[in-house]
């Protein structure tokens, strides 16, 4: 099979170029990360990130045939050749497919991702009704892989001010969250032209989720809310 | 002293998943200056691939109670488990479980508004009579939603985190205290000195030393390495569980949920064969029983497909309903990783490496313990290991599903408000000993120097083919013997690993010479543990000496690195407060 990988060491190109591959597939090779540490077992010097190789991790988000998604369980036989694989846009180059997701973290962070709640909890559980429950479903469940932010393009040209499509998922998540009690501060954080409103719904977040969440509509949710608060 | 720079804290941690994370909270909440250093950012640790549930007795499905979620973590150990330790486990298991909800952990829920629990292998009620529901569930992403919970904890508690660097070797002094760990940036290929007056090890296991495994990449074992470098011995080594449901061909983990849940196992006969193998407990016996029983399936020619090689899970039956709601990423692996979609079809199974009972040697706070003066448990200073690659052992010779994220939560804890109680603020940093961090820069030395010999893909693989040949489900004798002198030869091969790429930047070959280090020592610690154990117990089955004895094996197996040796400890009978559970015949 036929790829074409973006290429890039600091400590000896003087710039990045493509470096074309075929590789012999086992019969047992299923999955983009198959063909992967296949390929480093023949040229070790390729660097990527993997971990789980099953898609919860979140470690090996890529560029793939133009698109943002997860080697590990992008199947093979869906790529048409030669395979082009980048670097996640939009973030510097550590080394070859590897990112500094420093920035996208930062906007995580950013977004206060803990449940705040200072009223002293009860000896058991707090109590949560299986619909408050059902408000998480499609929001907890994110992977943190950045294949939504930087397939964004207003985060390419604000990654410093704007939260991003992964961080604002978040910021829903503890605002949907009927245990939280920061609502209004986090809408009162959000409520600014670049965090939340730099998203103008062009919608390649949903579009490229492994996962299949929707963060486009968890802003819309923001934006409802921060309506509703003003009338 | 060695050139190396050196930065300094109270306490380190070594592994960002569960364990690490919840020991890290306890430390940063108290104020203590804390570090923890992870390969991989924390929430890509592998506590993320959990998914059935967390055990706790709360009751809220059914009456159930601490101690008989005691007798069945005694019984599923096959009584090699140390009693005071799960006694310690089953108590603390609500109180664990109810920080974590209000941590904000989002748990499924009952229509009362109680966390959802749902029935698991070998949770039972009234010492074995009836099946239980124990197993606090997120959907089937329990542990996903444990660690970015713990994650998100953290940084409100502003733990400092190093990520992606890589601990290398322990700094032992004269006096055998640990001091610290030598560490290594991938990002920049730096190596540094984090010295602490607590070294926390929360590395998790090392399932990669198999071809089959449902363990990411990143679980290599290197606690346990630079632990028998460090000349502690390791315990309990050849207890590796088999998880009855990884899909075949991939190894990825179907959760014991499914089962929990109503799903059930098949051969090529349609038969639900685990009735005549557990007429009680059935698909949800014990792990180790139920691999067990499928291995003999699909020996006697009964297993599934074109090779007759594998048995059906099948949960159709269960509706689309129960499917989506609580087993949603299972049907999302089953459509990836095996071309179907559970819902119509079931799902091509055999038993996959999974988890590793044995481990670093600890006592029930954490704090690492080795065979010194006559004292088979002395306290090595300075030294704590926490969650999949600590032994304290509340697991034995084989763990109970959801028994893993409670040990990761429980002990995490345990070892973080003791490690508080010692006041450590008080203290000052004994000197570094001269030398220190010498071996493991002559370890990157060797790596970088070889030259001529095998990459590490090739080593790994043998070395991975070799387990898995050798050290299976099933085990005899001239197998094991066999295995043991390849292990050997390989270990060989790895000293002479030839590393094609130098650079000092994200050089993930680098990482992986490392890391066969960590596997070699895991292997053997392994292998040689299981050769010499000659008795079937929990997960060690060995078909040339196929019943438990506990005349002469009723103890714990100690593995030293240094002339790959073995000795062995009593196990501790005595539970804190109840009375003990003596060991009986084991039926599901």
């Amino acid at each position: 099979m036929k790829f074409r990988i973006y290429r890039y060491d600091p400590e000896k190109d003087a710039r990045p170029y493509t470096r074309d591959y075929d590789v012999e597939l086992a019969p047992t090779d299923r999955m983009l990360l198959d063909a992967l540490v296949r390929l480093k077992s023949v040229d070790e010097t390729l660097s990527f990130r993997r971990s789980c190789r099953e898609g919860v991790c979140g470690s090996d988000a890529m560029n793939i045939n133009g698109k943002n998604g997860l080697a590990c369980i992008t199947n093979l036989r869906e790529l048409r050749e030669p395979v082009v694989l980048k670097p996640l846009p939009g973030l510097p180059v550590i080394r070859d497919l590897v990112v500094d997701m420093s920035q996208f973290f930062k906007q995580y962070h950013s977004i206060k991702p803990y449940l705040v709640n200072e009223t002293p909890p009860p000896e058991k559980e707090r109590l949560q009704s299986p619909e408050d429950r059902e408000e998480l479903d499609g929001l907890y469940e994110c992977i943190l892989c950045a294949c939504c932010s930087t397939s964004c393009p207003s985060f390419w040209w604000n990654p410093d001010k704007f939260v991003g499509p992964a961080g604002l998922l978040q910021a829903y998540r503890f605002i949907a969250d009927s245990r939280d009690e920061a609502v209004n501060d986090r809408l009162d954080d959000l409520e600014d032209p670049y965090r939340l409103f730099r998203c103008y719904s062009i919608m390649n977040c949903v579009d490229v989720c492994p996962k299949g969440l929707n963060p486009t509509r968890a802003i819309g949710k923001i934006r409802d809310l921060l309506v509703k608060r003003a009338v | 002293m060695s050139a190396l720079p050196v930065r300094r804290f109270d306490a380190i941690i070594v592994g960002a998943g569960g364990s690490g994370m919840r020991a890290s909270l306890a430390l940063a909440e108290a104020g203590l200056s804390v570090a923890v250093l992870s390969k991989v950012f924390p929430t890509r640790s592998h506590t993320v691939a959990a998914q059935g549930g967390i055990g706790a007795a709360l009751g809220n499905m059914s009456e159930d109670s601490w101690l008989w979620h005691m007798y069945d973590t005694i019984k599923g150990s096959d009584w090699l488990g140390d009693q005071d330790a799960i006694e310690y486990m089953c108590r603390m298991a609500p109180k664990v479980v109810y920080e974590l909800e209000h941590f904000g952990m989002p748990f499924d829920r009952n229509p009362d508004g109680t966390i959802y629990q749902r029935p698991f292998g070998g949770h039972m009620a009234n010492f074995g009579e009836k099946p239980v529901q124990r197993a606090c569930a997120a959907a089937d992403r329990t542990g996903h939603a444990l660690v970015h919970t713990l994650y998100q904890r953290n940084v409100r508690a502003h733990t400092q985190f190093f990520v992606e660097w890589m601990a290398l070797d322990l700094i032992r002094d004269a006096d055998g205290d640990v001091l610290g760990v030598v560490a290594y940036e991938m990002e920049t290929g730096e190596v540094m000195i984090l010295q602490a007056k607590a070294t926390i090890f929360a590395t998790g296991g090392a399932g990669r030393i198999f071809a089959a495994s449902t363990n990411a990449f990143i679980n290599t074992g290197d606690g346990l390495g630079m632990t028998a470098r460090a000349d502690i011995p390791l315990q309990d080594m050849e207890f590796w569980q088999f998880h009855p449901t990884g899909v075949a061909g991939a190894g990825v983990l179907i959760t014991e949920g499914v089962r929990g849940e109503g799903g059930i196992l098949l051969n090529c006969n349609g038969e639900r064969f685990m009735e005549r193998y557990a007429p009680n407990a059935k698909d949800l016996a014990s792990r180790d029983v139920v691999s067990r029983s499928m291995d003999q399936e699909i020996k006697e020619g009964r297993g599934c497909g074109p090779h007759k090689d594998h048995v059906l899970l099948k949960l159709d039956h269960l509706g689309p309903e129960v499917i989506l709601k609580r087993l949603p990423s299972i049907r999302e692996i089953a459509i990836k990783f095996a071309n179907v979609d559970p819902i119509k079809e079931p799902i091509p199974v055999v038993p996959t490496i999974h988890y590793q009972m044995g481990g670093i040697p600890t006592n029930v706070h954490g704090q690492v313990v080795a065979p010194n003066d006559g004292d088979d448990r002395a306290v090595v200073n300075g030294f704590y290991a926490v969650g999949e690659c600590a032994c304290v052992s509340v697991h034995g010779a084989n763990r109970l599903g959801t028994n893993s994220l409670l040990d990761l939560v429980v002990f995490g804890r345990a070892a973080g408000e003791f490690i508080v109680g010692q006041r450590l603020d008080r203290e000052s940093h004994k000197p570094l000993p001269k030398g220190a961090g010498e071996a493991a820069l002559a370890r990157l030395a060797r790596i970088d120097g070889n030259a001529g010999g095998e990459g590490t893909a090739a080593i790994a693989t043998d070395l991975r083919n070799s387990m898995q040949t050798h050290c299976g489900v099933y085990r005899n004798q001239a197998l094991l013997s066999e295995g043991v002198a390849k292990v050997m030869e390989i270990e060989a091969r790895a000293q002479r690993v030839t590393l094609s790429d130098k650079s000092r930047t994200f050089n993930t070959a680098r990482v992986e010479a490392l890391e066969l280090d960590n596997l070699v020592e895991t292997a053997k610690a392994t292998i040689v543990s299981a050769e010499a154990r000659r008795e079937s117990r929990g997960a060690q089955a060995r078909s040339d000496h196929p019943e438990r004895d506990d005349t002469n094996w009723l103890k714990h197996s100690l593995w030293y690195r240094d002339g790959n040796r073995l000795a062995y400890k009593s196990v501790n009978m005595k539970p804190l407060s109840v009375d003990a559970f003596p060991p009986k015949a084991r039926t599901y």
